[in-house]
């Protein structure tokens, strides 16, 4: 899932300062898992915002929304009428569902409540940690379904390096070493050779270091005449 | 402003919290009139976009007044409590209010001055502080 952080409120209120009419619009979807922008955190920062501008006696009219996904169109499509008839949307989704809504309404103003943190999965209750960057070629299961390419701070292939001490990373002592734990993973597989076969240099031509990346199914696509038809029945 | 009633609203927890409300009241205690009760079962069930909204509703003051910690009627209540507590004054500072205007007191049935000490302190800072935004006389 996405991972993300509300904004401070006094950067959201600035942002959103100069326009009258706010459509604050969460997301059902990870933002709402990792409490940074569902319909709860939405409603949150509405009632926050109000009560600073009751305190700065300025005059703004806010309305909370939550959509399902805000990344995808058909959701979006939904509260359409309420985003035309905003000054400005502050999006609450991460950045695709901020961008969703900028690429489908390109001469309306869309700007970020959140900030978009990482890929990552909810360890506990209330604390998300990161375990992919999109390198889009994915190798754990070399390194024993961990990935250091997000957990190492150097992104090492062949780690640990001189830095790891006591299970830490010299990087930071709060942060574990991506490769005591691939060590220890690979230990319990029976797989140790693993970490004694140098790993050659990764082909990152697959990540985002080439630019923008779009994955395409063929089969999965409409064709001109199919595309005609579904238009024609919304 | 010193004719002006100060608005203070109070979440207190079924439990502890209004046994100690009702001992106190008993006990011939007195308390500031101008401020609201809301009973909860639980102070665990108090949200923080309830606290938010007694303030965007024109609340000077808000607290939240539930069980002793670790000797919570729902074991862990009041400590949900004060972590929603916790989370709005985080919020509120952000927003450039004072966080002080909310606050959580804890309570066993029988702290029979916990009730009016909550108060009192709850009225001398919306007293100090005023409404926020300055606000209407009432
Ligand atoms: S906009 Fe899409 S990716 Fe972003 S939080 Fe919502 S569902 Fe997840
Ligand atoms: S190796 Fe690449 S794709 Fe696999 S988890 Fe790590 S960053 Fe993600």
């Amino acid at each position: 899932m996405i991972v993300a952080k509300r904004k401070p409120l006094n950067e959201i209120a600035d942002m959103v300062a100069p326009y009258k009419k706010v459509a604050v619009i969460g997301c059902r979807s990870c933002v709402a898992i990792c409490l940074a922008g569902g319909e709860k955190e939405v409603k949150m920062t509405v009632s926050a915002l109000k009560v600073k501008n009751k305190k700065e006696g300025r005059r703004q009219e806010f309305e909370a929304l939550v959509v399902e996904r805000q990344c995808e169109k058909e959701f979006v499509k939904e509260v359409e009428d309420k985003i035309l008839s905003s000054d400005l949307v502050l999006s609450m989704a991460c950045s695709l569902g901020a961008q969703t809504i900028g690429d489908m309404y390109p001469d309306h103003l869309c700007f970020p409540g959140l900030n978009t943190g990482f890929f990552g999965v909810p360890e506990e209750q209330g604390v998300w940690s990161e375990k992919c960057v999109g390198c889009g070629n994915c190798i754990i299961h070399t390194t024993g379904g961990i990935c250091p390419i997000s957990r190492c701070a150097k992104s090492m292939l062949n780690g640990p390096c001189g830095g790891s001490s006591n299970r830490k990373c010299e990087v930071n002592l709060d942060i574990d070493c991506a490769w005591a734990a691939i060590y220890d993973r690979l230990k319990l597989q029976n797989r140790l050779d693993l970490i004694e076969s140098i790993t050659p240099a990764k082909d990152w031509s697959a990540s985002h270091a080439g630019g923008r990346r779009v994955y395409v199914r063929e089969d999965a696509r409409l064709t001109p005449h199919q595309k005609k038809g579904r238009e024609a029945v919304q | 402003m010193a004719d002006r009633r100060p608005k203070v609203v109070g979440f207190c927890c079924e439990r502890h919290a209004m046994d100690a409300v009702v001992l106190s009241a008993r006990t011939g205690e007195q308390v500031d009139v101008s401020v609201r009760l809301v009973q909860v079962p639980c102070t665990g069930r108090v949200d923080g976009l309830h606290l938010l909204k007694a303030f965007e509703e024109g609340a000077d003051a808000v607290f939240v007044l539930g069980c002793l910690e670790k000797n919570c009627y729902y074991d862990t209540g009041s400590i949900e409590g004060r972590k929603r507590v916790n989370y709005v004054k985080q919020m509120l500072s952000e927003a450039g209010i004072e966080k002080e205007r909310l606050e959580m007191f804890n309570a066993a049935s029988t702290n029979t001055w916990a009730f009016p000490d909550a108060v009192s302190r709850m009225v001398d800072i919306a007293r100090k502080l005023g409404p926020i935004g300055g606000g209407e006389r009432q």
